[in-house]
């Protein structure tokens, strides 16, 4: 059996990716807080992955059924996710644009 | 493709958003972390299609489009409506990933009873447990954040609650446990919904004793669970990009949670199950302290004449639509050679970060929204502080009071500068404004009126339209 091999590489990507995601997030702007949440909510849409398997191998259609529904999920947080990102990353502008003037 | 090759379109994958975080540190790179995001996310949605065990693609095809069709106007929400597309999105996550666990569990039962090992058994319990809970503890926090009629905004408390609570957890636990011990029992597919249920339940059970203002916190804490139920798909999956990717976004959560607590002076354990916000009682009675008004007039001259004015913007404002006048009041102040700033409080808003993204929109430079560390030493200084909308964030109970419910919690010092304008929506007391002592200080005037208007008014008294 391979296996405990592999659950143990599996704690190490973990672990590792956790203190990455750390060090890197500790240093986000607190600016950026609210853009942090949206990527990352686009990001840990990376279920994605695992849906598209669900949804396409050979499986009973029960199965695939919930693989397309996780699959619909995931892709709204992915297009939802980085589209609203976006949108809110254009308006940090270290200087008012000139001719942007007013509101009325 | 071959087995390397997705391999390696994984880790490019992987080292492209860990490139996106670190892009986000400041406002200038923050962009380009969208597009990296983007293309990693690109990469591994074809490298997966692309793998020879996907043979049907209508569904994917389909689920892809609908993904397109409900996520593109979920990203057109108004700013102040996205914490609860923030919310919404976390039920999404969790949701797919208590399915893929569900699925996954379902196909092996009937399948191939002998990929059902014990540790792939614990990462599916642990998988469609925070996803169940998170979906249905999102959906309910993003109906309370939209203030859906039949959700309770206030927490909702009963006796022994915590109890209960931990009760279920406990329950599911056990149910999960006697899976692990026997995978591939013939009673396993029955119990399994069990589980599921009482995830489902915990989920709710577990957000509804929580106020509005510990959201920031919650939204923080379910953004965690959302990425640590991806990290269990990939344990389940065996796929290291769902580990890291999750594990990326579970982190963000935490980290976002741990300064959102540091910020309210509280501990997780107290924002989960304290039920806070419930707990205010008036404290009217005793002494009718008096407010002292200034006109509008007055006001337009104190600011005038000030060499530094700080905004202290909270919810408030963004509730009363008044940013924009805000916006219009910093600009006249700046052309009379006025140094405008903002104090940023970490909790101003309904999620991590809220108020800067509000004044962003409304065409503030960021280089004036300044945090509440770096704002309060310089408060001394400042001529006149200006509070928009917020009031727990500028109490000086906070730190002087034991018995108030925010003793502790780190607040600006709006009270150090020469002079307070506090714009407050009717004379009134008996509201939360009571609890407040700043507006009896002697130094302070407040500004009686609906804060678009108010500020509006400021604005055109500047402008030298007086007000009529």
């Amino acid at each position: 059996m391979t296996e405990p091999l592999d659950f143990w590489s599996m704690l190490f990507v973990f672990v590792l990716a956790s203190f990455i995601g750390v060090g890197v997030v500790r240093r986000v702007s607190r600016l950026l807080h609210t853009p942090l949440m949206s990527i990352t909510n686009a990001i840990s849409a990376i279920a994605v992955v695992g849906s598209i398997i669900v949804t396409g191998a050979d499986y009973p259609r029960g199965i695939r059924i919930m693989g397309a529904i996780a699959l619909f999920a995931s892709m709204t947080n992915i297009v939802s996710g980085f589209l609203i990102t976006d949108r809110m990353l254009k308006m940090f502008k270290s200087e008012r644009r000139p001719g942007a003037d007013g509101g009325s | 493709m071959s087995h390397g090759i997705v391999q390696l379109a994984y880790l490019v994958a992987t080292v492209l958003f860990i490139f996106a975080l670190h892009w986000m540190n400041t406002p200038d790179t923050a962009r380009k972390a969208v597009y990296s995001g983007v293309v990693a996310m690109s990469i591994a949605i074809i490298a997966t299609w692309a793998q020879p065990e996907v043979v049907h693609h209508g569904w994917i095809v389909l689920a892809i489009i609908a993904g397109f069709v409900v996520g593109v106007p979920l990203s057109r929400v108004p700013l102040t409506a996205v914490p609860q597309r923030t919310a919404l999105s976390h039920a999404f996550g969790g949701l797919a990933a208590g399915l893929v666990g569900t699925a996954k569990y379902y196909l092996w039962a009937s399948e191939g009873p002998e990929n059902l090992t014990a540790f792939r058994m614990v990462a599916i319990i642990v998988e469609v447990l925070l996803g169940y809970l998170t979906f249905t503890g999102s959906l309910m926090a993003a109906g309370k954040l939209q203030e859906i009629k039949w959700i309770p905004q206030r927490p909702v408390t009963y006796p022994m609650q915590n109890l209960t609570n931990l009760g279920l957890l406990v329950v599911a636990l056990l149910a999960g446990t006697a899976l692990v011990l026997h995978p591939a029992a013939a009673w396993g597919p029955a119990l399994f919904p069990v589980i599921i249920a009482l995830a489902l339940v915990f989920g709710v059970l577990l957000i509804i004793p929580i106020g509005g203002a510990d959201m920031p916190t919650v939204i923080a804490i379910l953004n965690s669970y959302a990425g640590l139920s991806a990290v269990a798909m990939g344990f389940v999956l065996d796929n290291k990009l769902l580990i890291t990717a999750g594990a990326l976004d579970g982190s963000s959560g935490l980290i976002l949670a741990i300064i959102m607590c540091r910020a309210m002076n509280r501990s997780f354990t107290n924002v989960l199950f304290g039920a806070f916000g419930q707990a205010k009682q008036v404290t009217a009675g005793g002494d009718q302290k008096a407010y002292k008004s200034e006109t509008i007039e007055g006001g337009a001259q104190v600011l005038e004449q000030a060499n530094l004015v700080v905004i202290v913007p909270g919810y408030g404002m963004a509730v009363a639509q008044a940013q924009h006048k805000v916006r219009e009041l910093y600009d006249q102040l700046k052309k009379r050679g006025v140094t405008v700033k903002f104090a940023i409080h970490p909790v101003a808003g309904r999620m991590p970060g809220h108020m800067n993204v509000l004044l962003a929109e409304a065409n503030i430079p960021y280089t004036d929204l300044v945090e509440m560390d770096e704002i309060n030493p310089e408060m001394p200084q400042c001529d006149v502080a200006l509070v928009v909308g917020a009031n727990d964030v500028v109490n000086p109970a906070a730190r002087t009071d034991k018995n108030s419910p925010i003793f502790g919690m780190p607040i600006i010092d709006a009270d150090r500068a020469r002079t307070v304008f506090a714009i407050k929506r009717s004379k009134n007391p008996g509201f939360a404004g009571i609890d407040n002592e700043l507006y009896f200080s002697e130094k302070t005037w407040m500004l009686f009126g609906d804060a678009k208007n108010v500020v509006g008014d400021l604005v055109k008294q500047l402008s030298g339209g007086g007000v009529h």
